[in-house]
């Protein structure tokens, strides 16, 4: 199958010659023709390794992304909210094994890039090292983070990687109900009581910047960004992708009557943007480095996870083996 | 299963068992689809994962899974001989013929 898993990357840039310019041109040409390249097809190292490198730090934000909504799942405040949390986050473990599926095709092993997540070697999304503190951080969460996240994905479902682009479209199509439901969490508080409506906007308040944040370094401060655009792994840049997250938002935040976090907050009539105030890039560069406020929580929780879903791989394989072992013919 | 032993977790055999391709069918008389991969260490549970993985809302009424490994796939770099005999049979194509002009609804 066009997806099927190839050669481990990991061995060939060692092994591999100094790349010829002529299949790099024809490589290059292809993309601009807005071609799709498939596993199987001659790509640059380069392409490669920042293909894993982006779509493992995706996958692994998936998963890590469970975690601060996993958080609330018992204490959801009705039943109907509850199995709408479950299955929102039961979706965002499908869309980690989708991209680490895509990532596999690059020639990494799942296993390599799980075990750079437990390690802290591998990064994920700065977001999800923040702490969810009240129920109204689930409605946040769904509104803005996978608000932000749809923005993301909706340029990447055309990126010219045919497995990450595949995934994308998958995701995409799931995450409009995570919006959704967050948004409606939302406009429910702050239709409430006092209390309710300062919930809301106390969860506001905290997870607005974080989510500018989220969608990437500036664009001076992001070196890759030219390459990834150039080979269409990236279709816009992280500032182009934070407006428009931005134009989406505010007149969302205006139709429940809460504010934004932002006195410099302002509409430009010329540009027909929303215009937002400076972003505290040391606080994301601080969370980037490991020095959020969960940090170190979230990695411990994926290894405790891990730990102990232990037996249940290992019953998993003893079956295997004992049902493999009873449809051999006896031995002669 | 086969993996040499490694892991953050220092444990075993903590491989991420063999990889199954799936396949779904997503209507009465539609074609089977490719839509991804899963791990398993049996064909049972690659079908439960897949059914997971793949068909949370209903997107299939049916799912294969195939040993990645069983897969004989064509290759991108002989695609052009390989593939080259279909090119000069264009009369396999209806557009190929020519019908008397004013002939309506052939
Ligand atoms: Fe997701
Ligand atoms: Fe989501």
């Amino acid at each position: 199958m066009s997806d099927a898993p190839q050669p481990r990357a990991s061995m060939t840039p060692s092994e591999q010659k100094a790349e010829d310019p002529q299949r790099i041109a024809e490589f290059e040409a292809r993309i601009a023709r807005g071609e799709s390249i498939e596993p199987k097809d001659w790509m640059p190292d380069r392409y490669r390794t920042q293909l894993i490198r982006m779509m493992s730090q995706h996958a692994h934000s998936e998963i890590v992304g469970m975690l601060p909504e996993g958080n609330w799942i018992t204490r959801a405040p009705s039943l109907r909210r509850k199995m709408i949390l479950l299955a929102k986050v039961q979706d965002e473990a499908g869309h980690g094994l989708y991209i680490y599926c895509g990532t596999e095709t690059l020639g990494v092993d799942r296993s390599e890039l799980v075990d750079q997540l437990l390690t802290g070697k591998a990064k994920y999304s700065s977001i999800f090292n923040y702490p969810t503190l009240s129920w109204a951080d689930m409605g946040v969460i769904g509104w803005f983070v996978d608000g932000a996240a749809i923005v993301n994905q909706t340029v990447l479902a055309k990126a010219s990687y045919g497995p990450y682009a595949r995934a994308m479209i998958r995701i995409c199509k799931e995450e409009n109900f995570h919006k959704k439901q967050g948004y409606e969490i939302i406009a429910t508080l702050a239709n409430g009581t006092p209390e309710q409506k300062a919930m809301a906007q106390d969860a506001i308040n905290r997870w607005w910047w974080p989510s500018l944040m989220m969608l990437g370094p500036s664009d001076k401060d992001s070196p890759n960004t030219a390459e990834l655009i150039k080979w269409r792994v990236k279709r816009k840049t992280n500032d182009e992708l934070r407006q428009r997250f931005v134009d989406i938002t505010v007149p969302q935040a205006q139709a429940v009557g809460l504010t934004l976090p932002d006195p410099d907050l302002k509409y430009n009539e010329e540009t027909q943007h929303w215009e937002h105030g400076a972003i505290d890039w040391d606080e994301f560069w601080q969370v980037v480095k490991g020095n959020g406020p969960c940090n170190r929580e979230r990695i411990a929780a994926r290894r405790e996870a891990h730990e102990n879903g232990r037996w249940v791989r290992d019953a998993a394989e003893a079956h295997a083996a004992k049902k493999a072992a009873r449809n051999q013919p006896a031995a002669a | 299963m086969t993996d040499t032993p490694k892991g953050a977790t220092g444990n075993g055999t903590d491989s991420q068992w063999p990889l199954w391709e799936v396949f779904v069918q997503p209507a009465q008389a539609a074609p089977y689809e490719h839509c991804g991969s899963v791990h398993a260490a049996d064909a049972e549970g690659a079908m439960q994962n897949a059914r997971d993985v793949y068909a949370r809302r209903g997107e299939a009424i049916g799912i294969w899974v195939v040993p990645s490994s069983a897969i004989v796939a064509s290759k991108p770099e002989d695609a052009g001989s390989f593939f080259d005999p279909a090119d000069d049979k264009i009369y396999r194509h209806p557009q190929f013929y020519k019908i008397p002009r004013g002939l309506k609804g052939f």
